[in-house]
């Protein structure tokens, strides 16, 4: 063969170099109108020394061809939600509509600003009311803003409003003898990071050998009299419903604490029941879950804050208030004419959490998913999602160890106890299943259940894919017993095999720097 | 409904095979007095055109979305290539789930590692996280880092910042034990001086300035860095307008030690405030200090190259109460965004965008000072943003200009600070042409000398 010639065994897509390593002076990717102004010497609008001194260098010059190949290539090496089953325990993966994209993007609402006048926005603030309306009475609690950006940001965000109220209730002095947030051991680990942020010490509840919380333990914590709040996952992290859901909120108010939701698994819940109906007080629901909007690789999320009307004075500002009707009634201008104000009066509130009003794109496709399910269907897609997992749970018993005999909700856990006797752990079983096609469950989460394997189908996945799912699962655990090496190798199928994590952690390299410019790969990935 | 694959019948097949009588036995762990008896009361479902349509309607009565705009005040009306919007719409990216399988995961990762390195670029800092919220809880996060950094409590804040970003920090920080407090800026020069930082003292962990301000005045950061380090205390720089990197002498270069930014301005929709993207850069020695993801560079068996979450050590899912923040969910295909912005842009696509926009803001303010009664009330050099005192009530006039000449014309700064009666601060970006620029002039001219027609 003629050595001139270098022979490309692979597509060049799994070899797609960092963006800056393709940059070429010269090239450029974008297109302007020439300036239509008159122009000014720069330095006599911007002294020097307030300008750019180092012309962005290291900044890529690419075209436009060359980023749509750069990014497109490196997309194909994610899994997503429309790839297939994304089985990740307490994330609830379900697909991703379109048609809320689509309605996102309407100019009417894309290329609002923030600060345009309220009457200017009303279709803005309307959307924001209506889907405040909706959240409340899928949780049963009235009280609601829309603005934390995230599930975790809405627990800070709740448990503030916790805080306020006691303090509001008991005067700054006893309540400052109230600073424990009751967090059970099974809980996400955001859960104890804003209980922090809000000045809380973090006691831990246990849970029970069936996966429950602890009723004596909560009691026994309850008795020490400086308890603000308990922070409860309902269905829990194990997706087991807490029946005794009444009693514990009984116990946490008769000691004068508050009781926290989170509602990272309210796909178990729509339709079906109501944190309101139980004794919760506060809750945060994750719009990118359980109301489907897209989790784009790490957010945007939406965590809306829902609570009773006794902590409503507590929640951010600006409240999104409906008013009476104005005078158009008259003029014939559509039968609902009330008008959507900003409320900033309320002396009480916890403050802002964010600028403007919250990731508003994700609220229009949170309403668009509401209203395209209606009442039924909310319900329908409750019922599919816990059908589904209960159907996991059903085909997987047999191979797998699962830890906890109630039937699961939503989710259900496995541990790695069989298999582990070969010496083949959780992670080996997760990397075994990306060459069977899925993605992995959640792994090692909860923390009390010893490498355990989360697994949350969602209803957006059918029963054929269940059955592969299943079979590809219990194909793992024969190969774990009849040819280890093959598992704990996986994977084998991807365009790079399990990378050298602590190596990363111990000599972080968190940019590229153009010293390193090293044109030649350090190995020709493999096929 | 149609996003739920099995069918009445598969779903009772299922059940079947599994044991359990009915759907409704699904749910027996729940007790029976707790289980919805009725239907929600939510609309019944809508089909895909009744419910476009609803949203088109609704989304008429924001009349502002349509109209010739100079408002910015945090959020920036910047032309976006076409391209961005395709290449994150694409399923791979957004409908993807954070990056914690790294070897199905390598497309978000590495558009995370680039975007790390497109803000240290931008910034001029060493390291910089995988996004924050937006800028306004950067800000927050900065500042309770600060305290970590310094182990010192007090924290001063220029009020020149964005109001909004000054409440979210004054929430974020309520029951950290760390005294926020404000010092006043040049009502003549619309800056901070480093004179009116009287306050600092060996007890303060940082000192927090915005620049561009919410003025649109460019700080002298140089000076308050100087002024910081010689107390010990850390600079951290606050940018609403992320266009400015492109123009102006980067935070890093001035001696900052947290860069946070609101990084809407790279190819990010308005949207009504949100989904926007904080960036947050810092230095080397802080790395453990930072709050959030973190991509790092790692290797595989063989050698080859690919990216992992690292440092995550310091993330609530490890450490819990003692998590440098609480966040985990941040901004990433938002941040997605940012970086194929600036990739198609590229290092001379930012700089001239950044030219136009202080060319044409430059532009509009000489013509708006013109006019009689107009003037300028601050004298510090801005970039795309500049206060106006109006002759009369800025509110009213700037209500008028949308009402008869269907234009907004800025922000009124009485929204925020009563005693700025008729100030507005007005913001024009590449986006605005001559033409509207010439509209706004004359129909400040117009506005300002007659009477309204309806009142």
């Amino acid at each position: 063969m003629n050595s001139k010639i270098t022979k490309v065994t692979t597509h060049i897509s799994p070899n797609e170099s960092l963006i800056f390593e393709r940059s070429h002076p010269g090239r450029a990717g974008f297109s302007l109108p020439p300036l239509d102004v008159e122009e000014s010497a720069l330095d006599e609008i911007i002294p020097r020394q307030l300008q750019r001194d180092d012309d962005l260098s290291g900044m890529p010059e690419v075209t436009e061809v060359d980023v749509v190949r750069h990014f497109t290539r490196i997309s194909t090496w994610n899994y997503s939600i429309d790839l297939g089953l994304y089985p990740l325990g307490s994330c609830t993966m379900k697909y991703n509509s379109r048609l809320n994209e689509k309605v996102a993007r309407i100019a009417g609402f894309a290329n609002l600003h923030p600060l345009a006048s309220e009457s200017e926005a009303q279709g803005a603030l309307e959307v924001i009311y209506e889907l405040q309306q909706h959240l409340a009475e899928i949780t049963g609690l009235p009280g609601i803003s829309l603005q934390p950006a995230a599930g975790a940001h809405g627990e800070m965000t709740g448990v503030m409003i916790i805080r306020a109220f006691i303090d509001a209730r008991d005067g700054k002095e006893a309540s400052a003898q109230r600073r424990t947030m009751l967090i059970p051991d099974s809980a996400h680990g955001t859960n104890p990071a804003s209980a922090h942020l809000s000045g809380f010490t973090v006691k831990t509840i246990r849970s029970t050998p069936e996966g429950l919380t602890d009723l004596d333990h909560l009691r026994e914590l309850c008795a020490h009299g400086n308890v603000a709040g308990l922070m409860l996952t309902n269905p829990n992290t194990l997706g087991l419903f807490e029946r005794n859901i009444q009693e514990i909120c009984r116990i946490v108010h008769d000691a004068g604490g508050l009781v926290y939701m989170d509602g990272a698994n309210m796909n178990a819940l729509v339709g079906v029941a109501r944190p309101g109906d139980m004794g919760v007080d506060v809750i945060h629901l994750n719009l990118h879950k359980t109301f489907s909007t897209p989790h784009g690789g790490g957010g945007p999320g939406s965590g809306p804050v829902c609570c009773t009307r006794e902590l409503e004075p507590f929640l951010p500002v600006p409240r999104i208030v409906r008013t009476g009707s104005c005078s158009d009634r008259v003029q014939g201008k559509g039968s609902d004419t009330a008008i959507f104000k900003l409320d900033f009066n309320q002396p009480q509130s916890i403050g802002r959490v964010k600028a403007f009003f919250g990731n508003y794109g994700m609220m229009l496709r949170a309403l668009a998913y509401i209203l395209t399910h209606g009442h039924d269907g909310l319900r329908e897609a409750t019922e599919a999602a816990v059908l589904n997992a209960r159907y996991i749970a059903h085909g997987l018993s047999s191979d797998y160890e699962k830890p906890f005999d109630a039937p699961p909700m939503h989710e259900v856990v496995f541990t790695d106890k069989r298999q582990a006797r070969k010496g083949v752990h959780t992670l080996d079983i997760a990397k075994r299943l990306i060459d069977y096609g899925f993605h992995p469950m959640t792994i090692y989460f909860p923390l009390i259940v010893s490498g355990a394997m989360l697994i949350e189908p969602t209803e957006s996945v059918g029963r054929q894919e269940l059955d592969q799912f299943i079979e590809a699962m219990r194909s793992i655990s024969r190969e774990a017993f009849e040819d280890p090496d093959l598992v704990l190798n996986a994977p084998h199928t991807t365009r790079i095999g399990r990378l050298d994590e602590a190596a990363a952690a111990r000599k972080p390299v968190l940019r590229w720097e153009p010293k390193q410019v090293d044109t030649e790969p350090r190995a020709v990935a493999g096929g | 409904m149609r996003y739920i694959p099995n069918s009445p019948d598969e779903r009772a097949e299922m059940l079947r095979q599994i044991g359990v009588a009915s759907i409704e036995n699904l749910f027996d762990s729940i007790p029976e007095d707790l289980r919805l008896r009725q239907d929600l009361k939510v609309p019944a479902a809508l089909s895909e055109l009744e419910l476009l349509a609803k949203f088109e309607q609704t989304a008429a009565r924001n009349p502002a979305a349509s109209r010739i705009s100079f408002l910015g005040g945090g959020a920036y009306a910047h032309y976006s290539p076409t391209i961005v919007d395709h290449l994150t719409s694409r399923s791979e990216f957004f409908t993807a789930y954070t990056p914690y399988q790294p070897e199905i995961s390598q497309g978000t990762l590495q558009a995370i590692f680039e975007f790390q390195t497109l803000v240290c670029q931008l910034t001029g800092m060493e390291i910089a996280n995988a996004s924050m919220y937006d800028g306004s809880t950067a800000l927050a996060e900065a500042v309770l880092m600060a305290e970590r950094i310094t182990k010192r409590s007090k924290v001063i804040v220029s009020s020149a910042v964005h109001p909004q970003y000054l409440e979210v920090a004054h929430t974020y920080v309520q029951h950290a034990g760390i005294e926020l407090r404000e010092s006043l800026y040049c009502t003549e020069t619309g800056t901070t001086l480093p004179e009116s930082l009287a306050a600092i003292d060996d007890q303060t962990a940082a000192i927090v300035v915005q620049s561009p301000n919410f003025f649109g005045c460019i700080e002298d950061l140089k000076a308050l860095g100087d002024k910081a380090h010689a107390q010990g205390a850390l600079l951290i720089v606050a940018v609403t307008e992320a266009m400015s990197f492109g123009l102006l002498r980067s935070p890093g270069a001035c001696g900052a030690d947290i860069v946070v930014a609101e990084g809407q301005s790279f190819g990010v929709p308005l949207s009504y405030g949100g989904p926007y993207v904080g960036l947050f850069a810092t230095r080397d020695k802080y790395a453990r200090q930072i709050p959030g993801r973190l991509v790092g560079e790692a290797y595989d068996k063989q050698g080859r190259r690919g990216y992992v979450l690292t440092l995550a050590t310091r993330e609530q899912h490890i450490r819990r109460e003692r998590a440098t923040s609480n966040i985990c969910t941040n901004e990433g295909l938002i941040a997605l965004a940012a970086t194929v912005y600036l990739e198609t842009m590229g290092r001379r696509g930012v700089q001239q965008v950044a030219s136009q926009c202080t060319q044409k803001a430059h532009y509009a303010a000489r013509e708006i000072a013109k006019i009689e009664g107009f003037t300028l009330p601050f004298s510090a050099p801005f970039f795309d943003e500049f206060v106006v005192r109006a002759p009369i009530d800025a509110s009213t006039l700037l209500d008028r200009l949308a009402r008869e000449k269907a234009i907004d014309g800025g922000i009124a700064l009485s929204r925020f600070d009563s005693s700025r009666p008729n100030d507005f601060l007005v913001c024009v970006t590449e986006t605005n042409s001559r033409e509207q620029i010439d509209a706004l002039v004359e129909g400040l001219k117009q506005v300002s000398t007659t009477k309204s027609p309806r009142h």
